[in-house]
């Protein structure tokens, strides 16, 4: 990226260029704000970057999907004329079993490999959850309500909430609030007998959390992701030809074409205070930059413990921060492959999809044990794509990268991760290889991400994907924490934009609109 | 743990290191817990040992006092932090009455901050804090011990206590001026005053290791005989402190960590301790919520109370009008005041009717041999203290 010509002032300064920094700078471009973006890396995206791990080998070096981008915001960001091109798109599921039999859960083939028992209950679950996931779409794109206040707007807004879930009529009602504070093991467990298909979809709600599969509430969070995707409205799982990397690369374009200014290469040191409020920020150059508006892409933990800084704020919330649960339970496995995987039983297709590696949900529940006494897993559970499948351009001609998300892997291993880096990896290897057999034979390189390298080379604190646990006690108005829950922050002219708001993480880019639009009142307010 | 913590289950009460002593003056057996230790309630009478205070010399044992010791690079930009005051302000060899509050402004307790050395203070306050302490001091190079057992305490107080610590061998003692702290040699062991107090009166404050406790207890005995010294337990103070002006914690206020019911809490504007609260000094815990609230005004406030009669008025609601139709507080400390010779209360006023000068009505309950009278009384908000003698401040006090 261009370094522009250095302005004096900025009316709105943007701490990182992730997905959502770039959303949020789009969209305050747009309002008529003159906007800089401060990138620390070379390159913009934060964590949905796509990078070379290996010579002539490049993968997404984070999220690997978009599954969460609203379909409006695409359009309204006009990032098809930006550069971005699809891959691949509707990404069919494929769940590895052992033995090698097939179970799809992809569009076309839904259900295949099922009993006629079991396919019969999942088509009425689906519809179930979809149901509910329907419920709570409207408020992904709204500024949480607060709690407390004589407020109409916010109760409105509770209110709102409330007659969406009635809306959904008695008996889904009651069923929602039946299974709402239920944890995913027993919801699948009442409703299926194929390990597999539990397995599968036990995994989508644990993936990326600090939870397994019987740790209570995770139905919310299988359903919060659920509703996610339903927000997003798209064709489900896609693909960008590039990467994620290259997503971000025409965000970035949309949001320079909008107007703002990006410059990467740019660490912020900490956000600088004057007369009790954010006056602008301080690069790690020593450079000072002016703006009455500072919008932190960063984590809520990174935002204010060590950008801002604790004596700026008040204990209690200092404490609330620091408690945030945003300990990162996963990892990134990168495969340099001389040759296309082979999966068993799975066809050439399949390999262009989403292949999830989970057994059982006791599959999953074990390897969640580990993680909970600071150990990796032994066998653990995985998410695993193909890109080089829909796009060869990622690797050498015939040759292949293989990204997974690996779990669980437990930011602070016990044994640390000099030691445990190498040990872990062989685990990982070791279940993939019990599923396509002669893979260890065809890797040229291989490349695991931490959540620890996570935190060194993205900045998340914790390294944690979604900049907080999304679970019942940090969602919508508790997230990050009361206080900085509608994008604003005790600090008058200081913001979050970042996944740690609502409705926080995946490449979802909603918190980084919804923030720009509560900029965009606050400051029409006092102007 | 130490050694005479480990039976803590047997015994829920410490005794502080001046116990034996107190027991063997103690006449009526009125021991009473406090922040963990057994303390004397009465000795003899309340009466008695009220007026000692303010007319000779009082022996009270303010050990259970919580003790915080907060040292390292940061402990001046922590303190600052914490607390409304401006620690910066506070020079070596001084002590600085404080309040700290929550993020919304409540007060969470009130204190006293010396200055030891540079770089090290000590936070004295009547409950336990650590939790809320330890919280602060994220992001700060600090540290926070509590020292409470390491160091007995004395407070010396009453218009003869100067002349008591001089003839107990403290040369120069007479120089220490109001919240100044002296370093002072007693035999083999080293003494720490500070002049300051709970009485509003000229006193003192000793702070010594355990070891040292009997001895200096017996010495000021020895040195106070011809000038009334006396041992007083927390009721003859009680008394003091109202005339004082000053704020009992769980009596005046209850601490916002504490508080369960909304519109408990307090602030320090409410509780008429605005002039703690420096809002120039950088920000501090609870300072955007005080700003607010400085803005739109407190929505009641503590106040001083002069009340007809001569029956004090404990507990009493209060009103617009002797009809007693719209209540609009209610008294939370109340005394018939000996020395004054008025009927006094600290109480908390609702908007507008804390203003000085104004009148408001006490609703009395009297129980008259098992029979119950109601009185309503006209009452004034006057200023506090009630009672500040000169001697309080004079520096050197008069010869005794």
């Amino acid at each position: 990226m261009a370094t522009a010509s250095p302005q004096a002032r900025y009316d709105c300064v943007i701490i990182g260029a992730g997905h959502n920094g770039l959303v949020c700078a789009a969209t305050l471009a747009r309002g008529g704000r003159s906007v800089l973006v401060l990138e620390a890396a070379a390159q913009v995206g934060g964590a949905a970057v796509t990078r070379e791990f290996a010579p002539g080998f490049r993968v997404s070096a984070g999220a690997h999907l978009l599954h969460l981008m609203p379909a409006d915001l695409l359009r309204e960001l006009k990032l098809e004329s930006h550069g971005l091109e699809w891959a691949a798109q509707g990404m069919a599921t494929t769940v590895l079993v052992p033995g090698g039999a097939r179970l799809s859960l992809g569009a076309e083939e839904a259900g295949r490999g099922l009993s006629p028992e079991d396919a019969e209950a999942y088509s009425v679950y689906t519809a179930r959850m979809r149901r509910f996931a329907a419920a709570l779409v409207p408020m992904f794109s709204r500024v949480p309500p607060r709690l407390g206040t004589s407020a109409w707007a916010d109760r409105i807004a509770l209110l709102r909430l409330g007659w969406q879930v009635r809306k959904l009529g008695r008996r889904d009602m009651r069923e929602l609030l039946r299974i709402g504070g239920m944890n995913v093991y027993d919801l699948l467990e009442e409703n299926f007998d194929s390990a597999a298909l539990k397995g599968a979809l036990g995994l989508d709600a644990v993936l990326g959390a600090n939870f397994g599969p019987r740790s209570p509430g995770t139905v919310l969070t299988l359903l919060y992701r659920l509703a996610g995707e339903f927000a997003a409205g798209a064709s489900g799982p896609s693909q960008p030809r590039g990467g994620l990397g290259a997503f971000c690369d025409a965000l970035a374009k949309a949001a320079a074409a909008a107007g703002a200014t990006i410059r990467t290469g740019a660490p912020v040191a900490s956000i600088r205070v004057e007369a009790d409020r954010a006056a602008g920020v301080v690069l790690e150059s020593g450079e000072n930059i002016d703006a009455p508006c500072v919008i932190s892409n960063a984590d809520p933990k990174t935002t204010f413990l060590r950008l801002l800084g604790p004596r700026y704020l008040d204990t209690g919330f200092v404490r609330r921060v620091n408690h945030i649960r945003a300990r990162g339970l996963a990892a990134k496995l990168h495969l340099a492959l001389n040759r296309v995987p082979v999966f068993s039983g799975v066809s050439e297709a399949g390999v262009r999809g989403r292949l999830l590696l989970a057994a059982s949900l006791q599959h999953i529940e074990h390897a969640y044990n580990h993680a909970k006494y600071g150990e990796f897993s032994a066998a653990p559970v995985m998410e695993i794509t193909v890109p080089t499948a829909n796009d060869p351009t990622l690797a050498p001609v015939g040759q292949h990268v293989l990204s997974a998300i690996v779990q669980y892997a437990p930011y602070a291993l016990k044994e640390g991760w000099q030691s445990g880096r190498q040990r872990c990896l062989d685990a990982a290897l070791d279940g993939l290889e019990r599923y396509a057999p002669g893979l260890r034979a065809s890797i040229v390189a291989a490349e695991l991400l931490t959540p620890a390298d996570m935190e060194a080379q993205f900045g998340m604190a914790g390294g944690h994907w979604h900049h907080g646990d999304l679970a019942f006690d940090q969602f919508l108005m508790v997230r990050p924490v009361p206080g900085a829950a509608q994008y604003r922050t005790p600090l008058d002219g200081l913001f979050l934009c970042g996944a740690g708001c609502h409705p926080g993480g995946g490449v979802m880019g909603i918190a980084g609109r919804n923030a720009a639009q509560e900029v965009l009142k606050v400051s029409q307010n006092s102007a | 743990m130490t050694e005479s913590v480990a039976p803590h289950f047997k015994q829920p009460l410490l005794k502080t290191p001046f116990h034996e002593r107190a027991r063997a003056l103690s006449q009526v057996d009125s021991f009473i817990p406090w922040a963990g230790y057994t303390t004397v309630d009465v000795f003899t009478t309340m009466e008695q040992e009220y007026f000692a205070i303010r007319n000779a010399t009082t022996l009270y044992d303010l050990t259970p006092m919580v003790k915080y010791r907060v040292a390292g690079p940061d402990a001046l930009p922590y303190l600052n932090r914490l607390v409304t005051r401006d620690v910066a302000k506070l020079k070596p060899d001084r002590v600085a009455y404080c309040v700290w509050c929550n993020d919304a402004g409540h007060l969470i307790d009130d204190g006293t901050i010396f200055r030891l050395r540079a770089g090290e203070y000590r936070i004295c306050t009547a409950e336990r804090q650590i939790d809320w302490l330890l919280d602060s001091a994220i992001g700060f190079d600090v540290e926070i011990d509590e020292v409470t057992e390491q160091i007995a305490a004395l407070a010396v107080q009453g218009p003869t206590s100067c002349a008591v610590l001089k003839a107990l061998g403290l040369q120069g003692i007479e120089k220490l001026k109001p919240f100044e702290i002296g370093y002072f040699a007693f035999g083999p062991q080293r003494l720490t005053v500070s002049r300051t107090g709970f009485t509003g009166d000229l006193g003192y404050e000793l702070w010594m290791e355990p070891q040292a406790a009997e001895t200096v207890w017996d010495g000021l005995m020895t040195a106070g005989r011809s000038r009334g010294i006396r041992a007083i337990g927390s009721q003859a103070l009680n008394v003091a402190r109202i005339e004082a002006g000053f704020l009992l914690p769980n009596v005046d206020f209850v601490s916002a960590e504490h508080t369960i019911r909304t519109g408990r809490d307090r602030s320090p504007l409410e509780l008429g301790l605005g002039w703690l609260v420096d809002f120039n000094k950088g920000h501090f815990t609870g300072r955007r919520a005080l700003r607010n609230e400085m803005i739109q005004g407190p929505r009641r406030q503590l106040v001083g109370l002069d009340i007809a009669g001569n029956k004090p008025a404990h507990n009493a609601l209060l009103y617009t009008d002797d009809g007693g139709k719209r209540e609009i507080g209610s008294v939370t400390s109340a005394i018939w005041s000996p020395t004054c010779k008025r009927n006094i209360a600290l109480a908390i006023v609702d908007a507008p009717y804390f203003q000085l000068g104004s009148t408001v009505w006490a609703d009395i309950y009297l129980n008259r041999e098992l029979m119950w009278e109601r009185r309503m009384s006209r009452a004034q908000v006057v200023e506090r203290p009630f009672f500040t003698p000169e001697r309080r401040r004079a520096t050197p006090p008069a010869e005794f």
